[in-house]
């Protein structure tokens, strides 16, 4: 992971490919008394050609935090606040009709069932193009012919009479593969991957890790992947998100959250990997439930289930601190002041 | 598979044979149609010819086994009234029916499944709101008072529209209407929830992140997946509003099925009565048959439980 430590001359001059900056969303029920801080105070910077892995319980923001990115949330889902710059240029205060022109053109997405993601009734040819005739008004024949190719990229064997088949005649590895091809159509700068390979089996898995990775390089894309699996993170990421009841808990680059998990829910999170090499050791799981996002207690969220919990934490909400360059957290732990009282000089 | 498409086929003729004995013994339950055939004032000796002419004076299991016998040849018998076999009154009457039909599931289509739409679009909003009203009115109102109304408005008041009878297109607007308010409001029905379904599938999030507009996700991807359920509604539909007309083509003197069973009740014409009743049934039971074995192909789960 020595890729990690960026050429910071370069991404000076030039703005980074992704920043978020204290992006809040949150749902709010019909009768406005429930109030779900799914993304809050969320930020996070992206260059290209690098992949940022997102991880995370189920229901802690992650798959929300994606369809904030691209403005698709839900009717009850509202950004409250925060910017998104891509390039530069803040997609939160645009108007629908431009931001439609950025889905699939400037940002693509990988959704997590392919089974369902692919429109049963229309052929592969048909929906692979169609963000090619939607984007860059192209026609009929020369969407048809840039299908082919895009499923070839895709390692997608006879594409010329795949294009015409329909979802139902393809396995699961191969639709997700299709829809990968969808992701990268227009030759998006930034794709976001949502759990893509939870549904296929493992080898499966392991061949569209590969894939991907081969298009991020070929392409010099931006790459959000979405997961809970931490190995997978290892394996795609150069730099790693934690999130927990909504905010970034904790982020760094990869080798060095690994090695130095400053959040104790990071810690657990790793703690609870199964490794081949400590096959006698116990696999812990973290104790307790997460919290109801519509009902947080005050303090941290985490607090209930850390081990490490002092008074602190159960009634004041942890800012963002820098354990170390490049790391950020947000715990009492790391706070300069615990840690100057603490062991540490 | 077989055993379970076997199964099906009894039930269906089981309910033929317990249809066509309940309709042959209510039907005699309505009186005596030698009186009516007989001339005011005209002996007991010229009803009991008329009776023994029709049969009528055998007793009734007798008289039922006899309408079997020919019914499984293929006969219905003669009317009483008309003097002409059941089946051939009924297909000279077929075509005004399925031209009543015809333009009211085409009403109901066209406006079911786009108000269906928007209410689905619109969920929760006013079109919404509008579309349950005028689906809760459909689905409730008699049509014979729909009829009636409508008669009473656009041809009493308004004098646009003739109020009964058959021969032109105005002559078809209002039964057409009548007959089609309960369809369409249950097509709309259908068709909202059906796209609510969809609408929340995968594949509409995955067009709507390909950047596609609004229209073209909703006109594309969601509009031909929700309309699978409506066509298969809506065919089975079609073989009910045949044989549900009577009510309409009374109300409007529409010559179609409807009125010569209603006109069959009136004379107490018997064959004409049973004919119509198991023609019609008959088509319900092979649609409804129809559907269980298709469903019973394309959905493994129904055959277990048969």
């Amino acid at each position: 992971m020595l890729n990690s430590t960026r050429n910071s001359a370069s991404s000076d001059v030039m703005p980074p490919l992704l920043e978020l900056r204290n992006l809040s969303t949150h749902y709010v029920s019909a009768s406005g008394s429930r109030v779900v801080r799914a993304v809050d105070d969320v930020s996070l910077t992206l260059h290209a050609g690098d992949t940022v892995g997102i991880v995370g319980e189920s229901g802690s923001g992650k798959s929300s935090l994606a369809l904030t990115l691209l403005r698709v949330l839900p009717p009850a889902g509202r950004i409250v606040s925060g910017q998104m710059l891509l390039d530069g240029d803040d997609l939160v205060p645009k108007p629908e009709n431009e931001m439609r022109r950025i889905r699939g053109k400037k940002i693509g997405m990988i959704l997590q069932d392919p089974m369902a993601s692919l429109n049963p009734l229309f052929t592969i040819g048909d929906q692979v193009g169609e963000p090619l005739r939607e984007h860059e008004g192209a026609s009929r024949s020369s969407a048809w012919k840039r299908a082919i190719g895009l499923l070839k990229s895709v390692r997608i064997p006879s594409p010329e009479t795949r294009v015409t088949q329909y979802p139902h005649e393809m396995s699961g590895g191969m639709r997700q593969r299709i829809v990968g091809a969808i992701g990268i159509s227009c030759e998006p700068r930034l794709l976001i991957a949502d759990e893509p390979t939870t549904s296929l089996d493992l080898t499966i898995q392991l061949q569209y890790l590969n894939l991907l990775r081969d298009l991020q390089k070929e392409h010099n894309l931006g790459l959000i992947f979405i997961t809970h699996n931490l190995g997978i993170v290892a394996k795609m990421c150069n730099f790693l998100a934690v999130m927990y009841a909504g905010k970034m808990v904790e982020s760094g680059p990869v080798s060095q959250v690994f090695n130095n998990p400053a959040h104790p829910y990071t810690e657990a999170l790793l703690s609870s990997i199964p490794r081949m090499t400590e096959n006698r050791r116990r696999l812990t799981a973290i104790e307790g439930q997460p919290p109801d996002m519509s009902n947080l207690p005050p303090g941290c969220a985490f607090a209930a289930r850390c081990p490490r919990a002092f008074d602190r934490c159960r009634t004041e909400e942890p800012p963002v601190f820098t354990p170390a360059p490049g790391q950020t957290a947000r715990c009492w732990l790391v706070a300069p002041e615990s840690r100057a009282t603490g062991a540490v000089s | 598979m077989k055993q379970f498409i076997a199964r099906r086929i009894g039930y269906s003729l089981l309910s033929l044979l317990l249809l066509s004995l309940t309709i042959f013994l209510f039907i005699r339950l309505t009186g005596d149609p030698a009186s009516l055939l007989a001339e005011p004032g005209a002996s007991a000796a010229d009803i009991a010819a008329i009776q023994k002419k029709f049969g009528l004076d055998q007793p009734v299991w007798y008289q039922y086994i006899y309408f079997m016998g020919n019914l499984l040849r293929g006969d219905l018998g003669e009317s009483f009234y008309y003097q002409t076999p059941v089946l051939e009154l009924y297909l000279s009457r077929l075509p005004n029916s399925l031209l009543l039909a015809s333009v009211a599931m085409s009403f109901s289509l066209l406006l079911g499944i786009p108000t269906g739409i928007l209410a689905a679009v619109r969920v929760g909003r006013f079109w919404d709101t509008v579309g349950k009203f005028f689906a809760l009115l459909g689905l409730s109102l008699p049509s014979f008072l729909v009829g009636l109304l409508l008669i009473l408005f656009f041809s009493v008041y308004l004098e646009w529209l003739p109020s009964s009878g058959s021969g032109g297109f105005l002559n078809l607007l209002m039964p057409a209407f009548a007959l089609g308010w309960y369809f369409a409001a249950a097509h709309m029905r259908l068709t909202r929830s059906s796209m609510l379904e969809v609408m929340g599938s995968e594949y509409i999030k995955l067009a709507r992140l390909k950047g596609l507009p609004e229209f073209k996700v909703i006109a594309k991807h969601a509009f031909k997946n929700a309309l699978i359920p409506v066509m298969t509604l809506a065919g089975i539909n079609l073989i009910n509003m045949i044989n549900v007309a009577v009510v309409v083509e009374t109300v409007f003197a529409w010559p179609g099925i409807g009125r010569l069973l209603y006109e069959g009740i009136s004379f107490r014409d018997f064959p004409i009565v049973q004919g119509v009743v198991i023609i019609g049934g008959s088509m319900i039971v092979a649609v409804n048959l129809l559907v269980d074995i298709v469903y019973a192909f394309v959905d493994p789960r129904i055959r277990l439980e048969a």
